[in-house]
């Protein structure tokens, strides 16, 4: 089934509730990163808007109305210029959680006037750290100070629900700096944190400059996972996800919702460069992803083509394993009913001895044990059928 | 043919030092083969053999020397196949012994030399190799004399690879080594002393006729195993199969069985006529056995079919190779084989890879041991895991080791055979510079890596080779490996008690070093019966999660982990413990380890 199919299939049922918008550019490519960014060439963030606004006139039949989730990711969507940003922002579609990505140093009281009038519920930034030293090996621009500065002119807005963003693993990083971080953090008081180990990608710079020192130190990080579960759920935080906390406020559902439907295996549509979509329809699902050129992108778009793209139809099993291979990141319960064929009956026995599965037989459903989230790539990978 | 103009040799010689080659100049020289047909080793049929440069399978080829009829009898250059080299020298009236000149008597040239002379042949001294620029032909001489007891200047300085002076090795082979002296109207003996498996003619002998006259079409009878068949076809090699209606006492040919079983058919044993037979067979009939065993286990269980049936065809050729069906907890369905030695051992494992594209997981190799279990009965064990616990006492087998090393390193040497417990036997100069150690060892410590110790410790410049001497009784203990509590039947290993505890704790340092941390501690044991000689754990994994996963990875984070459950079949499982492959090897690097690393 070709993509045309799915979208002749899907539009007009108006099925697909989350959408992605990626915005490539950066002022800067910090080290470590391997996102689909774009450094400099303001020139080209007009062009790009405007061709992102084309594929959302393209596609945007198999939304549903309203939608339920915007993420604007990036790159840093918020170094996108000013004009070009506030049209993409005033021509999406509305949702219920609208969430930007931003880098703290990009915060300004303005800006953040520009997020609340457009919308914008939710906004994520990516504090990393408040340590100048670790920042600095981070490559990051930001300060501790941006970072508190920016949840103010947040804040002073009325934003009620801020995402911040810490790296953990850091070379150098002892565990009194990861304290540090989660203290400083907790004292800002945001609705959401998440919390990733330092992932030395293959190819990146940084793991050509850090790499040694991070195999170094693995032993070490086994224990600030541990430190960080301990810390944010001791504040009340509430572990939702492998990686994301969230605060436990009555009448309030915090978590990421957009990343939930990733989580809970629910279709979306990616637009933008580098930006993948799983679309499901009557004969199946396809996974889709734009490939990572601007020139390219703004190119087919402003000539009335697709963007270049590669796909990858997911059959059933595939689809099932995806399912439980995200389910379990949650500590929602898993239903078994969903997972036909994708589980190791006797793995989720022998794993359930162990105490790293919890089986509610009852219900047909399972979730891991807080150590079987601990060491949730093994469960899974046990777990799954051969 | 005249008895007097037959000649029965073979050449014997210390791996590498030339013995295809003169084989090849032979051929060559006597016109057997044409130039254009001469591929270099042509008796080494084997790819295997070529690439090695090794024999492992003997054969006899005749060919015409000044009008005598001279019949090559090629031996296997190892000591696992000592006995076959033993019946293929009784075969012979004489052998010549060739000695490389760079490097002189090599543990295995007198190894050779004293088989050669215990069978009463004739010895024709070559040293070879005299183009070498390093080669010292004066030298190797005056240690080859001294050896045999005889004069330097009989001592034939050849070079096998350009051709130089063969022809009078030739001469005399013809001139000192004495024709056969059989009664040629006898009843016929002849002697098998190799033979071979020919998918469309089955089994073929290759034989030495002693006495009277073998016929083709006649009815024969092998004596020792009682095996019957006609021999459908006799003939000689030359290099290819002539055939011919007789073979006569003194002459070396094949005959062609039809026996679809090589086993039924054994290198030692004598054909007669049914007819007429022989009154008593040739002596020196032994059956020989398997010393050392291994488990063979394919790494993907659904090879077993194709393991059982490459071994099979591999046994169509070697009589001496034994297997059978065994069963680990730890590593699945597999063969438990018996060998001659480690070299034969190898070869197998070789061979199964290499032509039959299989992937094997091969066990530490032992011995086979002798046991009195409580109560008398006699039994023997091929497996540590068969070992009863309560035994009232175990033999082990014993060699007679000779190693040759450069007098610096006698110390050396002397250490690593105190520690695999050797008893020093007697040492002795072969020249200014080199050394004869003899030891008295158990096989069981030499299976393992002595070898490889050996070569190591003297820089690769000990020769060594060993002889059977029988069984003794030990104080061995059957230690136990348990992973997690559980026992790993493919690790169990016999040990002299003495030093139980120390390789115990080796093994177990090694395998938590080859056991990847798991969702839960997994403690190492070592253990004799049911006490716990060393210990280690292997710590609990305390993370192991993806860090992020959002909507743009989802397929490579799911290929990640599809990719690591692959991996993971790889593995095998010992209670729920993971166990690499590589783990069941662990044992045999036990005193390497820290070199490895």
């Amino acid at each position: 089934m070709t993509w045309e199919d799915v979208v002749r299939v899907a539009s007009g049922s108006g099925h697909v509730r989350h959408l992605y918008v990626h915005l490539p550019f950066c002022a800067h490519r910090c080290g470590y990163c391997d996102f689909v960014t774009a450094v400099g060439g303001a020139e080209a963030h007009g062009p790009y808007v405007e061709a992102l606004l084309v594929e959302l006139e393209r596609e945007g039949d198999m939304l549903a109305e309203p939608l339920e989730t915007v993420f604007l990711g990036g790159g840093t969507p918020t170094f996108t210029h000013g004009d070009a940003f506030a049209r993409l922002l005033g021509a999406l579609p509305p949702a219920r959680e609208m969430t930007v990505e931003a880098n703290p140093e990009t915060i300004t009281a303005p800006l953040a006037a520009l997020l609340r009038d457009h919308g914008v519920t939710r906004v994520s930034l990516g504090a990393q750290s408040f340590q100048a030293h670790l920042l600095d090996v981070l490559e990051r621009r930001a300060r501790p100070d941006d970072v508190r500065r920016a949840v103010h002119h947040l804040r002073d807005v009325n934003f009620d629900n801020i995402s911040l963003d810490l790296l953990y693993g850091v070379p150098g990083q002892e565990p009194s700096d990861l304290e540090a971080d989660l203290a400083e953090a907790l004292t800002l008081g945001p609705e959401h944190l998440s919390c990733y180990e330092l992932e030395a990608k293959p190819g990146t710079r940084f793991t050509h400059a850090w790499g040694g020192e991070l195999l170094r130190q693995a032993e070490a990080m086994e224990g600030y996972f541990e430190q960080v579960v301990e810390r944010l759920t001791a504040a009340g935080y509430r572990w939702y996800e492998t990686a994301n906390f969230c605060r436990d406020v009555p009448g309030r559902d915090l978590r990421a919702q957009h990343n939930l439907g990733y989580w809970r295996g629910r279709d979306y549509l990616g637009l933008g460069v580098g930006a993948v979509s799983t679309v499901s329809s009557a004969g199946g699902v396809t996974r889709r992803r734009n490939r990572p050129s601007v020139a390219r992108y703004i190119a087919a778009l402003g000539g009335g083509a697709d963007p270049p793209r590669t796909f990858e139809t997911l059959d059933v099993a595939t689809r099932r394993r995806e399912r439980l291979m995200l389910g379990l990141r949650l500590d929602e319960p898993l239903a078994l009913a969903e997972l036909e064929g994708a589980i190791d009956t006797g793995a989720l026995s022998w794993l359930a001895e162990r105490g790293l599965v919890e089986r509610e037989d009852a219900r047909g459903e399972i979730r891991l044990t807080r150590r079987g989230r601990f060491l949730g790539s093994a469960v899974t990978t046990e777990l799954l059928a051969a | 043919m005249d008895q007097s103009r037959i000649r029965n040799f073979s050449i014997i010689a210390h791996i590498d030092h030339g013995k295809s080659t003169l084989a090849d100049r032979i051929l060559q020289l006597t016109e057997t083969v044409s130039e254009r047909d001469m591929r270099d080793q042509l008796l080494d049929s084997m790819e295997l053999e070529r690439e090695r440069g090794i024999t492992i399978k003997a054969q006899a080829v005749r060919v015409d020397w000044k009008g005598y009829e001279l019949n090559l009898i090629d031996t296997p250059g190892h000591v696992d196949f000592t006995y076959e080299v033993s019946r293929s020298l009784q075969a012979c009236e004489g052998a010549v012994l060739v000695v490389d000149a760079a490097q002189g008597i090599e543990a295995q040239t007198l190894a050779n030399a004293y088989l050669a002379i215990e069978n009463e042949l004739e010895i024709v001294p070559v040293v070879n190799k005299i183009d070498l620029p390093q080669a010292d032909p004066e030298g190797a001489a005056a240690e080859v004399a001294e050896l045999l007891g005889g004069r330097p200047e009989d001592v034939v300085r050849i070079s096998a690879k350009t051709g130089e002076n063969v022809g009078d090795v030739l001469d005399a082979i013809v001139a000192r080594i004495p024709a056969p002296a059989g009664d040629p109207a006898a009843p016929v003996r002849a002697l098998i002393f190799d033979s071979s498996y020919d998918q469309y003619r089955g089994v073929i002998a290759f034989v030495r006729v002693v006495d009277g006259r073998l016929e083709a079409g006649s009815a024969v009878r092998a004596m020792a195993t009682g095996t019957q068949f006609d021999a459908e076809e006799l003939g000689f090699m030359s290099p290819q199969r002539r055939p011919v209606p007789a073979l006569t006492a003194g002459e070396v040919g094949y005959v062609v069985t039809g026996l679809k079983d090589v086993s039924r058919l054994r290198v030692g044993d004598t054909l007669t006529a049914r007819v007429t037979p022989a009154a008593s067979p040739l002596p020196g009939y032994k059956d020989v056995k398997p010393m050392v065993f291994a488990g063979l286990f394919p790494t993907d269980s659904d090879d077993y079919p194709g393991l059982r049936d490459a071994l099979e065809k591999l046994k169509l050729n070697d009589a001496a190779l034994f297997y059978e069906p065994e069963t680990s907890q730890a590593l699945g369905f597999g063969f438990r084989c018996g060998f001659l030695g480690l070299l034969h051992m190898e070869i197998v494992r070789e061979r199964l890879e290499r032509e039959f594209d299989l992937d094997l997981l091969v066990t530490a190799p032992n011995v086979a041991y002798r046991v009195e279990r409580r109560g008398g009965e006699m039994v023997e064990v091929h497996n540590p895991a068969e070992m009863p616990r309560e035994t009232e006492r175990v033999e082990e087998p014993y060699v007679t080791a000779s190693v040759i090393v450069p007098k610096d390193y006698v110390g050396a040497v002397m250490e690593l055979c105190t520690e695999r417990r050797g008893r020093f036997d007697h040492m002795e100069y072969l020249s200014e510079e080199r050394v004869l150690l003899s030891y008295e060892l158990p096989l069981g410590e030499i299976v393992l890596d002595f070898y490889d110790q050996l070569k190591s410790r003297t820089r690769g410049y000990a020769s060594f080779d060993y002889d059977l001497a029988g069984f003794r009784e030990g104080d061995l203990a059957r230690v136990d490996v348990l992973v997690g509590g559980e026992q790993v039947d493919a690790l169990s290993l016999i040990l002299h008690r003495q030093f139980a505890y120390e390789r115990g704790k080796q093994l177990v340092e090694r395998l938590k070093e080859e056991i990847p941390r798991q969702m839960f501690d997994v403690p190492i044991q070592a253990a004799i019966g049911s006490r716990v000689i060393a210990r280690e754990t292997v710590k609990a994994k305390r993370k192991d999660v993806l860090a992020k996963c959002y909507g743009g990875d989802i397929t490579r984070k799911r290929k990640l982990i599809e990719k690591q459950k692959k991996g993971k079949k790889r593995m095998k499982q010992v209670g729920g413990v993971e166990v690499p492959q590589e783990a069941f090897l662990a044992v045999l690097n036990l005193d390497g380890e820290r070199k490895r690393t």
